[in-house]
């Protein structure tokens, strides 16, 4: 992967890790992206189909009966692929766009036209169509959280997750104010990583080696979703537990080999086993 | 044009044309060429005229701003406000804040750091004494109306331009600096935007454009591909 831009200058390539042992499904990641990117809601948000969560929450099971029996949640923000993203390249309207300085895959939601092609092209299914125009009910308080730093999508547009690309712009202007060009990892990190209650989330530069997230990814229980599809997505899950890694993407029956077993458990880090080793 | 469409059935002209420039093809009768040309040539100046004056004299409504700012004035050296230069004496009332943000056009309070006290005016114009009565002594923020106002989805970082890329205000605002009067704030109607956002033309054709003529995106797209910096034309960097 390159790591530098067309004039030479080091490349950012943002991104995320999510340990699912930690991850405990409370749904707060939801909550606070939703807050901190004005998401609008519906009168009846029960209803899946049509309600916009840009972090959304997964349930997986094992599939075994009772005594067996594990669960296990996954929050799914967009995974922000590195390479080709496939909303990137079906887009007719050249709405949506990788940006190739920090990897994300960025949107002008006043040039999208609402054709859902990117929708149905995601294989993550991380696009969401505004059928509505966005709803704030006054009554409920909800307008006075507006935040105006991430403008409200119209109706007839799709959107996404932006890895809080505000919050970079707002630490690059600090960074800027105080005579620096380049950002520390503390300053950008973003809003469901900061909500979550476990820290399960960790989020930084995948290119910078001083970044936890760049030392996470290196660990062999760290996966992502549908990898074989060649998209590199920048969202990483940690799992220490086989049968969360298997369902990260599509197997033939005896095509997964297993990470843990024997010459693993011998290695000296096994014997901490964990993101502690890193 | 009935006759151009069947030449043969007007033979007397065609014999008058002939004679008159050998070398143009008999279907082509040059007197109605000649009249075809003029009359296109009217219509599409009174066009031009209709689209580039007529129009934008209707679609933009004119207003005057709340009360005057005298730039040249508050700017001069001997007046008291601090900074070597002028850009620092710009930066002085359009600060950044300590976070790297840009406050724009001060507020109230910055004004009555100097003009606190409404009953005692620092000069003698008659817009200063206006100034005080209506706004300082109610404590009432001045309405202006914003000239550079962008749409909802633009970001822009004026720290980024100003620090970093060291421009001066006058590059993308004009030289508001020497100006003794306001100008006048002119909104189009449709869309709510300003001129000063859309361009002072509608034609697109300025002889020397200068950055502080219009305010869209490719106008910022250019300049960032002028100044090198084309790795800051991705949506997200001036888009939200």
């Amino acid at each position: 992967m390159k790591k530098e831009n067309d004039n030479g200058k080091p490349r950012h390539r943002y991104g995320m890790v999510i340990d699912l042992d930690k991850c405990t499904g409370c749904g707060t990641c939801m909550i606070a992206c939703a807050a901190e990117n004005n998401v609008s809601v519906r009168p009846d948000q029960s209803d899946k189909e049509r309600a916009i969560t840009w972090m959304r929450l997964y349930k997986i099971t094992n599939g075994k009966e009772f005594p067996d029996t594990e669960v296990s949640y996954f929050p799914r923000p967009c995974m922000h692929c590195d390479h080709h993203p496939p909303c990137v390249s079906v887009c007719v309207a050249t709405a949506t766009k990788l940006d190739f300085n920090t990897g994300i895959v960025s949107q002008i939601y006043t040039r999208c036209i609402g054709c859902r092609y990117c929708q149905a092209a995601c294989p993550y299914g991380a696009r969401y169509f505004n059928w509505w125009d966005a709803y704030f009910p006054k009554d409920k308080g909800l307008d006075r959280y507006l935040s105006p730093e991430v403008s409200p999508r119209m109706r007839g547009v799709v959107e996404k997750c932006t890895f809080c690309h505000h919050r970079l712009m707002r630490a690059k202007e600090q960074a800027y104010a105080e005579g620096r060009r380049e950002i520390e990892e503390h300053e950008y990190q973003t809003a469901c990583t900061e909500a979550c209650p476990v820290q399960a989330i960790t989020f930084g530069d995948l290119n910078n080696p001083d970044h936890k997230v760049s030392k996470l990814v290196k660990h062999p229980f760290t996966f992502r979703l549908l990898e074989r599809l060649g998209t590199e997505p920048k969202v990483y899950y940690y799992s220490s537990r086989d049968w969360v890694r298997k369902l990260g993407d599509n197997f033939l029956p005896g095509e997964y080999k297993p990470v843990l077993h024997k010459t693993w458990m011998q290695e000296e880090w096994s014997t901490k086993p964990g993101r502690d080793t890193y | 044009m009935k006759n151009r469409a069947n030449p043969s059935e007007r033979p007397s002209q065609s014999e008058g044309a002939s004679s008159r420039a050998g070398f143009f093809p008999k279907w082509l009768n040059i007197n109605v060429a000649v009249q075809d040309v003029g009359f296109f040539l009217v219509g599409l100046i009174a066009a031009l005229i209709v689209g580039w004056v007529v129009f934008p004299a209707v679609l933009y409504s004119k207003q005057t701003q709340p009360m005057n700012f005298n730039h040249r004035l508050h700017v001069s050296p001997d007046i008291g406000i601090d900074g070597e230069t002028r850009e620092e004496r710009c930066a002085y009332c359009h600060e950044f804040r300590d976070d790297g943000t840009f406050a724009g056009i001060p507020k109230l309070d910055k004004c009555t750091e100097c003009h606190d006290d409404p009953e005692s005016p620092l000069g003698d114009t008659p817009q200063e004494k206006e100034f005080l009565e209506r706004y300082v002594s109610g404590g009432k923020e001045i309405p202006w109306l914003i000239y550079s106002r962008q749409p909802d989805c633009v970001y822009f970082s004026h720290i980024a331009h100003v620090n970093m890329g060291e421009l001066s205000c006058d590059t993308c605002h004009g030289d508001f600096a020497d100006n003794e009067k306001l100008p006048v704030y002119q909104e189009n109607r449709l869309t709510g935007y300003s001129i000063n956002i859309w361009g002072k033309r509608i034609s697109g054709i300025y002889g020397d454009k200068k950055p502080a003529d219009r305010m869209k995106m490719d106008d910022c797209a250019e300049c960032h591909t002028k100044m090198g910096q084309e790795q800051n034309n991705s949506c997200f960097v001036c888009h939200k």
